[in-house]
């Protein structure tokens, strides 16, 4: 008996490491394959004279990454974006936020602005970028507007969605005890809606942070972010430079998203039925 | 009672129910049973008629457990007095004692996801207890929940009832279920609703679950499933 509970425990602990296995595996070959791939191009398919157009990838490290100078250069253009993403998130979330528990309060309303929040979504990032820039000029703060307009959408209809999501016979219940409007969409309306915020906000958040890298590529004058590093270095053919501030711009955009992840998970993984809104 | 497109809902429908008195009514789907405690809580206005019933004093038992996925059973319980502006010690004392009473000790600390359909079901109406209601409303409470859960959850609300004496307008459409609670059996016909028969169960509180079983009880119930397949007719 004793040795059969002792086998039990070992192919318990067998089968976490094959699970775990099984998780990292197939994303570890995924990434060896690319960058067989990228290799491949680089030295083989590549005439060594057009070279440059795909550095290989241990140069695009050396150069990109392993130099301090090009590094902090980097560095301090994706601290730039950084900021700008950031304020145009918390401004679009505020506003968003509020215009969607509006919108909840009456069909009416709704009605008013709905389409017009769908016009706001519908211009193209990149031909208002320079409208931006001819009547703002080209600051933070209009850097800032770029990353609002562009991240809006998402949350309002994700709010506006939620909100209207709180089951109906909670709103009978609510009716029934006279609950008022603030009651109703604080105990009831809001904390039904913070699993379709959070799915927004990972949307918004992405969109923020391609929408500062837009501002900075198209304004190409004030403080320096990673818009105009990659611009820049296409210009001057830095290769390993450019691909190596693409590599970090995507990092960036990965890193928001996972932290919205991370946060809806915290705060809404206990109860969510469907873990959709965490995982 | 008419609805917008014209469609009678009820027609005529007059009923008074007693504290002490559990009024239950049996019908088939769609025949405006819901609309009709829908009326009686004022959560639909009747388009004439009257309802001479003091809002502050329902509890309305809903179809689902209608439960906030994002509370505890604890803080779902206390969500109307929390409503209503209790204090918190009293707040307190009244979510434990309802809690005891429908016998969800120790799932305090659950969230609904993690309860089965007849907790769930126990949990709403522990919350509708806290407001010691004079009159209760329940819309087929357990109609969700397997029988066996649902003739437990059927002996339990006879407790409540046989404890509190309050006023119990009841909706379902299992005969059994009407008859083993009820004082007095109501059948509705559909299109548009009206009250075709009532039947008066003879049985004293408080009730053995036995009673089931009892041959009156088939009698009763024979009555009412005949009522129902005239008004059906």
């Amino acid at each position: 008996m004793t040795t059969d509970i002792l086998n039990a425990s070992t192919s318990r602990s067998n089968e976490s490491a094959k699970r775990s296995l099984r998780m990292f595996l197939p994303p570890v070959l995924t990434g060896a394959l690319i960058l067989g791939i990228w290799y491949l191009i680089s030295y083989v398919l590549l005439d060594p004279k057009r070279r440059f157009l795909l550095r290989p990838p241990h140069e695009v490290f050396n150069v990109g990454f392993a130099n301090v100078d090009n590094f902090s250069e980097m560095m301090v253009g994706l601290w730039e974006t950084t900021k700008t993403a950031f304020w145009g998130l918390l401004i679009a979330i505020v506003l968003g936020f509020v215009l969607a528990v509006i919108m909840s309060q009456a069909k009416f309303i709704e009605r008013a602005i709905f389409p017009y929040a769908v016009v706001l979504q519908a211009i193209p990032i990149l031909a208002i970028v320079p409208l931006i820039g001819f009547w703002f000029g080209y600051g933070f703060m209009p850097r800032v507007f770029i990353c609002v307009i562009i991240s809006l959408f998402p949350i309002i209809v994700n709010t506006l969605f939620g909100l209207l999501s709180a089951d109906s016979g909670m709103h009978d219940l609510m009716t029934l005890h006279q609950a008022s409007r603030i009651t109703r969409l604080r105990k009831l309306m809001f904390p039904a809606a913070l699993p379709a915020i959070f799915a927004g906000l990972r949307i918004s958040a992405g969109l923020s942070v391609i929408g500062a890298i837009v501002g900075d590529f198209y304004f190409g004058q004030g403080a320096t972010g990673i818009g105009q590093l990659l611009k820049r270095y296409a210009a001057r053919l830095q290769g390993e430079q450019l691909l190596a501030s693409v590599i970090v711009s995507s990092f960036l955009g990965v890193l928001v998203f996972g932290c919205f992840g991370w946060l809806a998970q915290r705060v809404v993984g206990k109860w969510a039925s469907d873990n959709r809104a965490g995982d | 009672m008419r609805f917008p497109d014209g469609t009678d809902a009820l027609d005529d429908v007059s009923l008074s129910v007693d504290s002490g008195e559990f009024v239950t009514i049996v019908g088939p789907s769609g025949c405006g049973k819901s609309t009709l405690l829908k009326i009686a809580s004022g959560l639909l206005k009747a388009s004439s008629g009257t309802v001479d019933v003091d809002p502050a004093g329902i509890g309305y038992v809903f179809q689902d457990a209608t439960l906030l996925p994002w509370r505890t059973v604890w803080r779902n319980v206390e969500l109307l007095t929390e409503l209503h502006g209790i204090s918190k010690a009293e707040r307190e004392r009244r979510v434990r004692e309802a809690v005891d009473l429908v016998g969800l000790t120790g799932f305090e600390g659950h969230y609904p996801k993690a309860l089965s359909g007849g907790m769930k079901m126990r949990a709403s109406l522990a919350r509708t207890l806290t407001m010691k209601p004079p009159v209760f409303l329940f819309d087929e409470p357990f109609g969700a929940v397997d029988e066996i859960t649902r003739e437990r959850l059927n002996e339990e609300t006879l407790k409540l009832f046989e404890q509190e004496r309050f006023a119990g307008l009841f909706i379902t459409h299992s005969i059994s279920e009407a008859v083993f609670l009820s004082t007095r059996v109501l059948v509705m016909s559909s299109r548009p609703g009206r009250i075709v028969e009532s039947v008066d169960v003879p049985f004293e509180y408080p009730r053995h679950p036995d009673i089931r079983f009892d041959s009156t009880f088939g009698e009763i119930s024979a009555h009412i499933s005949h009522a129902l397949r005239g008004a059906h007719a």
